[in-house]
């Protein structure tokens, strides 16, 4: 595995490389915004990206909590698998279908709810016990820095674009700006937490966090939104070089983001041993000391 | 079931009893909001039209701001003596203090909103021209909102190092959908430019949804040492 990350390193960059290459010379310029529009190439990625991390951190966080107690394992077991099930099969029923935005396909919503099983079964499968934690802490550090990503590109483009930085209100940057605001949170309650049930309570606030982003979208209805329609799964629609250069530059991030993630929760992992091999050898110490002190105490 | 009420009855009294003999939550947070309501009127000094469109915001700002040094003190009351942890080891069910503590909260609030409210209307020349009642169920649900939330993340936030500051920074994002539904409710009854029928139902989703999730995994974060 060792051996594996230079080699994903250098693959990663050239990737990036080519991405950026695609992004600046290949894809044509946008006919109404011109060469700006291609922050996209940056944006978007970034913004799939954190989303993807924050929904791996969500389910992590939700398996340690169940993992707790073993009856609550099998509940959640089972829930997963019929939230996929009735998910899948309620977005082709018409009465729902009705409910959808205008735009968004039945298939990508049926797609988006079978990740849910998915990568439930995934993650708890290839990060058994405490590395789930492990998983969280990395998902919402490599987020956080995605999502920091997209806010920061976001207005940089608003302002030639729109004539404004910010559009308050605005669904879409609305929800973006709270979860980001979530996770921040979320790391913060990590640093400052000093018991040893830090997962625990992490955990409970990334699920409170998951909980809050409906509301936000809820609690915006109201307000149209100005944000470009979305690409895939809904009524955006884009020159197809467009969409192939948007692709590439996302898997060039995924793969950057992949790297990260990766040398983190090794980083993270190893602290932990540390930590657990310093609080042993100290257990130990305290123990040959209480042994050597017994009989002196007793002669005393 | 049983049991449960009148575990949370003996606790919410006893919470309000203390309270009655100290008064320690309730005079800082009077103070404390007095003082916003003071420094809201110098910084801004608005025409009555002018202010019917603000004071929602300021009215809740102010809220938030109290119930957050009101809920500071929740849980620190019970550090001292090793009370919580002698909650933990009986068999009381942990939901019992949790809405014990959460009812108590409420109620603290909605007694300084009552207090704080006409020196609104006084300060700002109020006159609310949409329908007044309204604002009544936005208040409790709000004030549920909030108050749900930071009891929860209060009692998460003592286990941290500065455990004061660390509220604010846990229950502020968790709260905007429920700010943002006060705030613009708020200002819909004052203007009486449109209805405030939406953000009500917002505060409701929220509120049972959050209520539900509290009373979820407060077990696990009190039980977490």
């Amino acid at each position: 595995m060792k051996r594996l990350f230079p080699i994903l390193s250098i693959l990663t960059a050239i990737f990036l490389a080519y991405a950026l290459y695609q992004a600046l010379v290949v894809a044509p310029t946008d006919a109404l915004q011109g060469d700006v529009y291609r922050i996209i190439y940056y944006h978007v990625p970034s913004a799939w990206t954190a989303f993807l991390l924050f929904f791996i951190n969500f389910i992590a966080s939700v398996e340690y909590l169940v993992n707790a107690k073993p009856s609550s394992r099998t509940a959640a077991k089972w829930i997963v698998i019929a939230i996929g099930v009735v998910g899948v099969i309620a977005t082709f029923l018409p009465q729902v279908q009705a409910l959808l935005p205008t735009g968004m396909r039945p298939s990508a919503v049926a797609t988006t709810v079978l990740a849910i099983p998915a990568f439930y079964f995934l993650v708890g499968w290839l990060f058994p016990g405490e590395k789930l934690d492990v998983l969280a802490v990395t998902s919402a550090e490599v987020g956080v820095v995605f999502c920091t990503i997209v806010l920061v590109t976001g207005p940089i483009w608003a302002r030639p674009v729109w004539g404004i930085w910010w559009a308050p209100g605005d669904i879409r940057l609305t929800s973006t700006l709270v979860l980001w605001l979530i996770y921040v949170s979320y790391l913060a309650l990590r640093r400052f937490s000093s018991s040893a049930q830090t997962q625990m309570m992490a955990a409970a606030l990334a699920v409170f966090g998951a909980l809050d982003v409906p509301l936000v979208y809820f609690s915006i209805w109201f307000f149209r939104t100005q944000h470009p329609q979305p690409v895939i799964g809904g009524g955006g629609s884009m020159d197809p070089r467009m969409l192939h250069t948007l692709l590439i530059s996302w898997m060039a991030f995924l793969c950057f983001a992949f790297l990260v993630a990766w040398s983190r929760f090794r980083l993270e992992l190893l602290q932990r041993e540390v930590e657990q091999a310093h609080a042993m050898e100290s257990l130990a110490g305290a123990g040959a000391s209480a042994k050597a002190s017994l009989p002196l105490n007793r002669s005393a | 079931m049983n049991s449960l009420w009148a575990l949370t009855l003996a606790t919410l009294v006893k919470d309000i009893r203390l309270e009655w003999r100290s008064k320690d939550a309730l005079n800082s947070m009077l103070f404390f909001s007095l003082l916003v309501v003071v420094i809201f009127v110098f910084s801004f000094d608005p025409l009555a039209e002018e202010s019917r469109h603000i004071v929602g915001g300021l009215v809740w700002v102010a809220f938030l701001f109290a119930a957050v040094v009101a809920l500071n003190q929740t849980w620190a009351r019970e550090l001292r003596n090793q009370v919580l942890d002698a909650y933990r080891v009986s068999p009381a069910p942990a939901n019992a203090l949790f809405m014990a503590k959460a009812l108590g909260n409420f109620l603290f609030v909605s007694v300084l909103e009552a207090l704080m409210t006409p020196l609104f209307v006084i300060f700002y020349n109020l006159h609310v021209l949409g329908p007044a009642w309204q604002l009544i169920p936005l208040a409790l649900l709000g004030t549920w909102a909030l108050v749900v939330n930071g009891t929860f993340f209060a009692a998460m936030s003592l286990r941290t190092r500065n455990r004061e500051i660390m509220l604010p920074l846990l229950l502020f994002p968790v709260s905007i959908p429920a700010v943002l539904g006060m705030v613009a409710g708020t200002t819909a009854v004052l203007t009486g430019e449109n209805s405030a029928h939406f953000y009500i139902v917002l505060l409701l989703t929220y509120d049972v949804v959050f209520t539900t999730a509290c009373l979820g995994l407060f077990g696990t974060i009190l039980q977490a040492e």
